[in-house]
């Protein structure tokens, strides 16, 4: 039954790769005209042009393309290269391939999307737990409006407030990047204390606005939590608050959360994305925003290929995780 | 059944869950009242390049301040609130109305193409939208406010359909459509007549819900320099504050305004939203 399960998981995995690499290979297409002429035009037409060598990237565009085969052709030759993980050159840092440019922003990106995204859940689960809780303080109730208006606030609006406040009138933390412009990186103290300082901003721009999301949804899933029989056969044996909290509402409602984190993956990274451009920080989206800016055609591709696999496949570990951690999921029928 | 201290608590929370959706209105009404009686009163001018002297601090005369080309920024918010709303509405129109069809065809026929919508609307919510919408907004030549609509609406359909696929698997159940089916009803005059007026209190939810995804999305990608270039709107208002530098030369009346605008927008669909939600649900929780 599992297997059955495993099996329809990971054919909807291949779906979304399927469907992901044909929209980047349809949607340049489309569009009317010849997409390298189109290309390169609005490259020379943002200065991009004048640093490159033209002949040598036009060049490069066509055997990409490979426009003067039948579509059918072009379409195998795109999946060919993608599973050789061969994306093709940076136009801008022509030799320099897209492949090395995209990983090379990725450890960046994962730091700050994993540290962050963990931190927001557990403080906010435990905030949200703790308002569902019938005798908590008056006052921290007053948190709750706070919270569902923290929550409706882009990450990256949070992180201009910040880098004005902290950056440039109290200059406690620097405004951008993610070290020292001129440190070598290296395994020391010194370094990791430098890369720390620097993520404190967009860390907390990305956590304060990820909190009240997390806290809203705990509340609510313990709300209805605490009516359950088993919570008033605890209080009946007598069982202190606080364990009654912790133990048999919190953990309970703490699963239905981790799938809420898996829905809300995209949503959480593409604000990550624009938190990185704010920072100047040089991840993942910072490069997309790079690209953007120079139209260079082959690194947005290769960052959005990217960017779908690894959440494609994050999501997938993790349901394939669920049923074994949460006995109540039936993973029969979706 | 209910015990008097019971009913006290729940009309207590009737009256909270109003107070949520009271508050939400009042602010899109002044939005909205701001965004599309403003430019009336508003000289397009002054929000013109080299209008005035450029980098002047709030004043009497320009409440706002002047950015560095010279606008006056109250006049450039006042044109551009009303563009990002457009965005929102056109997305999102365009949205449910493909999201209501495929939900209804999807949650009513359950023949072959049921699967097909559900499985193909689980693929495309597994995508980070902003993925696909970078691909498609870098490809799509001179944007304007129109196509920038148009682009977000590519995925605006999403969360509409699955929304109403499952409110009409249900809806089909229930006893009154079976006994007008029984009375030799059609399929469509019964999705139109019976099932589609119930889903109302669901479309119009959803729809609120689907204009703030969609300016969400469209901020987003006009942060990332993919918007409309020759047009005001409050993501490029951002984008060309970042650009200039106004974050780190500290012209903080470049870039709050937009901010505390969009803010403004998205805890006024947040409330209204999640007012109209728990408002359904009592409703239902009553019904059953």
């Amino acid at each position: 039954m599992y297997l059955n399960y495993i099996i329809r998981r990971f054919s909807m995995f291949l779906l979304v790769i399927v469907l992901a690499v044909t929209i980047n290979f349809i949607i340049p297409r489309l569009m009317p005209g010849d997409p390298v002429e189109a290309q390169l035009a609005t490259m020379v037409a943002t200065g991009a042009g004048y640093t490159m060598d033209i002949t040598a990237m036009a060049e490069a565009y066509r055997a990409k393309f490979g426009l003067d085969q039948p579509v059918w052709k072009q379409y195998l030759s795109y999946w060919w290269d993608l599973l050789h993980l061969d994306f093709g050159y940076s136009l801008a840092n022509y030799p320099d391939t897209v492949a090395h440019m995209v990983t090379s922003a990725l450890p960046w990106t994962l730091g700050l999307v994993g540290t962050s995204t963990l931190l927001a859940f557990a403080i906010g689960t435990l905030l949200g737990g703790l308002l569902a809780w019938p005798t908590v303080p008056r006052a921290l109730r007053a948190f709750i409006p706070l919270l569902m208006i923290a929550s409706s606030i882009p990450y990256f609006l949070l992180a201009i407030v910040l880098i004005f406040f902290l950056a440039i009138i109290l200059k406690i933390f620097p405004a951008a990047g993610s070290h020292q412009f001129s440190a070598i990186l290296r395994f020391d103290l010194a370094t990791i204390k430098d890369i720390l300082h620097h993520a404190v901003l967009p860390a907390t721009s990305i956590i304060v606005a990820g909190i009240g999301t997390w806290a809203l949804e705990m509340r609510g899933m313990l709300t209805g939590i605490l009516g359950e029989d088993y919570i008033t056969l605890a209080e009946a044996k007598g069982l202190k608050g606080d364990r009654i909290l912790l133990w048999y509402g919190m953990r309970n409602a703490l699963l239905p959360q981790l799938t809420a984190l898996a829905l809300r993956l995209g949503h959480v990274v593409s604000g990550v994305i624009l938190v990185e451009v704010v920072f100047a920080y040089p991840g993942i989206g910072y490069r997309l925003f790079q690209a953007v800016q120079i139209k260079d055609y082959f690194v947005i591709q290769g960052t959005v290929l990217l960017l779908i696999l690894s959440i494609a496949f994050a999501l997938l570990v993790m349901d394939l995780i669920y049923p074994l951690i949460d006995p109540r999921i039936a993973y029969q029928r979706r | 059944m209910t015990t008097t201290p019971g009913r006290i608590r729940g009309s207590v929370r009737a009256l909270r869950l109003n107070l949520l959706l009271t508050v939400g209105l009042l602010i899109v009404v002044c939005l909205v009242l701001f965004a599309y009686l403003g430019p009336l009163l508003t000289d397009a001018k002054r929000a013109e390049i080299g209008a005035f002297k450029p980098k002047q601090r709030p004043s009497s005369e320009h409440l706002l301040g002047t950015n560095t080309q010279g606008r006056d920024v109250l006049a450039v918010l006042t044109l551009a609130t009303p563009q990002t709303l457009n965005i929102g509405l056109i997305a999102g129109a365009v949205g449910i109305a493909i999201g209501v069809l495929l939900g209804l065809i999807s949650g009513y026929f359950s023949g072959p193409i049921d699967p097909i919508i559900r499985v193909g609307t689980d693929v495309f919510m597994t995508i980070p939208a902003i993925a696909i919408l970078v691909v498609v907004a870098t490809n799509v030549r001179a944007v304007n406010v129109v196509t920038m609509a148009l682009i977000i609406a590519s995925l605006a359909w999403r969360l509409p359909t699955r929304t109403i696929r499952a409110q009409t698997l249900s809806l089909r159940e229930r006893g009154y459509v079976q006994v007008a089916r029984l009375n030799g009803v059609g399929d469509l005059e019964l999705l139109v007549k019976e099932i589609l007026p119930n889903l109302l209190p669901y479309i119009i939810a959803c729809f609120v819900a689907t204009v703030s995804w969609a300016i969400l999305a469209t901020i987003g990608l006009e942060a990332l320099g993919l918007g409309p270039q020759n047009e005001y709107t409050l993501g490029m208002m951002i984008y060309w504050a970042r650009f200039y530098g106004a974050i780190l030369r500290g012209f903080w009346w470049w870039w709050a305004p937009p901010i505390v605008m969009i803010v403004l927008i998205f805890v006024g669909l947040f409330f209204t939203s999640t007012g109209l939600d728990q408002i359904i649900n009592t409703r239902l929780r009553r019904a059953v």
